[in-house]
């Protein structure tokens, strides 16, 4: 059984008054998400990974579609037993601390006082808020009110996690504890499921991840299969290369860009075609000696770019 | 049943800790206080005065108290997205507005009780320094205890008056659900007017919406029996009994709309 399952899944508003159009939000989304993994949900702003997460924790109903949660349709109360929620940009209640907040929340799962007093005071302090726990929350920042949010999605020891940009608002320190805290989570054998729009925070996380654009899904895989086999080039360091050498060969056109590192050392870019080892053979040839040579990978992000450019707009009029 | 109470703990936790609800208290009780300097201004009628001021003060305080706190507590929790953290949580939606009207009528309750007691220690100690030739006067004693009557009657009207509030707050502005409620309010106090239309215009159609309006609308002219207790005029137990019930069943009413258009609603 998949911890997450969605089928075709379809969130449309309505807009204008007079003359009312839907506007897709989200556009047949299907995914499934295995247990124990972290799962990436990426995409730019507007892309539909707001309105997901909505739909996965019933802040919204769908126009179609269906979704699933541990085998059970979202809102069940038995899944919301077993689930973490940190929305985009938390906000609480004014006139509580921290502590009452996260103690409220234990409450709410069925928590005596004193343990919902116990696991309270244990998860501000994983957040790196101890020391302020008796503090109102009006008087917190953006990055503690997130940090805050992260402790109160972690309240009932879930065995799934929605993090909706869990990074947003914090510091490079506090986004190291947190992709940190949940490296613990996966050790934990809890599902993660994040979005994000900082690919660096799915690169060093994800096991999986699924671009969204435009309300619909663009791709989905291993990361390894979405990125590492997009090879667009080579890099080549050679060191007691000739001038003369280099500059045949840019004349030929293999070989894109040079960088000089040292005396006759030179960092190479070469394009995919020829391949590397002719030109190679032809520079050990005159004389140039073999430092390195790796294949230039995609990023994540010239993926990410690559698909979010492929994607065109959805009009309501092709909705409609 | 442990949801609904931990929810209207909370609202309860956090409406005491509003300052808004302090300044009303405050000057609820500060009203009430000076009416006895009003009342010595005005010779023989002090008490009346006095119990006129304060009575009406509980009601008018009691009413600014469930309209701001009332429209404001659903619509806050949805403009500033706690919500989103609140209704992830094991609770059901029905269960968040039921929560939210509870732990309002507990504050109000307390509210209600603090004016109280200060109305009864003013009208207590003008029948206490009032010399025994003049409290031999008084229509009634001065701290009589059937005016609780006409606070339990306050009471119930404040708790139709926030399920009302709470109700517009479910899919409108506080603005206009602040407007809407206080209108439904005025209305409420004038609703024999409206069964007496027929006595007014000819047309029938008109008679017969009067009536059904008069019907449907929430009659909260029948709460108000300040100028009974005022005045030492009975109220009879049963009349009590059944207003309250007939205010409590509307409250059951307008809960049940509020839960169903709030459990429909997307949060965007």
């Amino acid at each position: 059984m998949n911890a997450i399952e969605i089928e075709a899944l379809t969130k449309h508003y309505t807009t204008g008054f007079w003359r009312p159009r839907p506007y897709p939000a989200l556009d047949g989304l299907t995914l499934s998400v295995a247990p124990g993994e972290v799962f990436g949900f990426l995409g730019p702003n507007g892309a539909g990974k707001t309105t997901t997460l909505k739909l996965l924790m019933q802040l919204i109903y769908p126009t179609s579609g269906h979704a699933s949660i541990l085998g059970k349709p979202v809102g069940d109360i038995a899944v919301k037993q077993r689930v973490g929620y940190l929305p985009e940009q938390p906000y609480f209640y004014d006139y509580l601390t921290a502590e009452e907040l996260l103690e409220y929340f234990a409450a709410l799962f069925g928590a005596s006082a004193a343990a919902a007093r116990q696991r309270a005071s244990g998860l501000l302090d994983d957040v790196g808020i101890g020391g302020e726990r008796r503090v109102q929350l009006r008087k917190f920042s953006k990055g503690m009110l997130q940090r805050v949010g992260i402790a109160q999605a972690l309240i009932n020891e879930p065995e799934i996690v929605f993090l909706d940009e869990p990074m947003s608002g914090l510091d490079p320190l506090g986004r190291r504890e947190i992709r940190e805290l949940i490296l613990r989570l996966r050790d934990r054998g809890c599902t993660v499921f994040f979005s994000s729009h900082v690919l660096a925070d799915a690169e060093a996380l994800c096991s999986r991840v699924a671009v969204m654009a435009n309300g619909r899904l663009s791709a989905t895989g291993r990361l390894s299969d979405l990125v590492a086999f997009h090879v667009r080039g080579w890099e080549l360091v050679v060191s007691g290369l000739p001038d003369t050498a280099l500059e045949h060969a840019r004349s030929l056109g293999h070989v894109v860009r040079a960088t000089k590192l040292g005396e006759g050392r030179y960092a190479l870019e070469l394009p995919l075609s020829p391949a590397p080892d002719r030109t190679l053979a032809e520079m050990i040839g005159q004389g140039a000696r073999l430092v390195s040579l790796n294949p230039v990978r995609d990023t994540l992000e010239d993926f990410f770019v690559q698909q979010v450019a492929a994607s065109k707009p959805r009009t309501s009029a092709e909705v409609a | 049943m442990r949801t609904i109470r931990l929810v209207a703990v909370n609202v309860f936790k956090e409406s005491v800790r509003d300052k808004i609800l302090y300044n009303l208290v405050i000057f609820a009780v500060l009203m009430i206080s000076t009416s006895y300097l009003i009342g010595q201004l005005t010779g023989g009628q002090d008490v009346k005065i006095i119990k006129d001021l304060g009575l009406a003060s509980i009601s008018i305080f009691g009413l600014l108290i469930s309209v701001f706190i009332g429209i404001g507590l659903v619509w806050k929790e949805v403009e500033k997205r706690s919500i989103y953290t609140l209704l992830s949580k094991p609770i059901r939606r029905g269960e968040f507005v039921v929560g939210k009207y509870v732990g309002l009528v507990l504050t109000l309750v307390i509210n209600v009780a603090v004016m109280t007691v200060a109305f009864y220690a003013v009208v207590g100690y003008m029948g206490w320094a009032a010399p025994e030739n003049v409290r031999a006067a008084f229509p009634s004693p001065a701290a009589d205890p059937a005016m609780l009557k006409a606070v339990a009657l306050i009471m119930i009207e404040l708790m139709l008056v926030t399920a009302i509030a709470l109700f517009f707050s479910t899919f409108s502005t506080p603005f206009l659900s602040a407007m809407l409620t206080v209108g439904l309010w005025v209305i409420g106090h004038f609703n024999d007017d409206l069964r007496n239309l027929g006595s007014y215009v000819g047309s029938s159609t008109a008679v017969w919406l009067g009536k059904a309006l008069y019907y449907v609308l929430p009659n909260f002219a029948a709460f108000d029996v300040k100028a009974q207790a005022v005045y030492g005029q009975p109220v009879p137990m049963g009349y009590v009994g059944l207003t309250a019930l007939y205010g409590l069943t509307y409250v059951a009413f307008v809960l049940v709309g509020a839960v169903t258009i709030f459990s429909r609603r997307d949060f965007k």
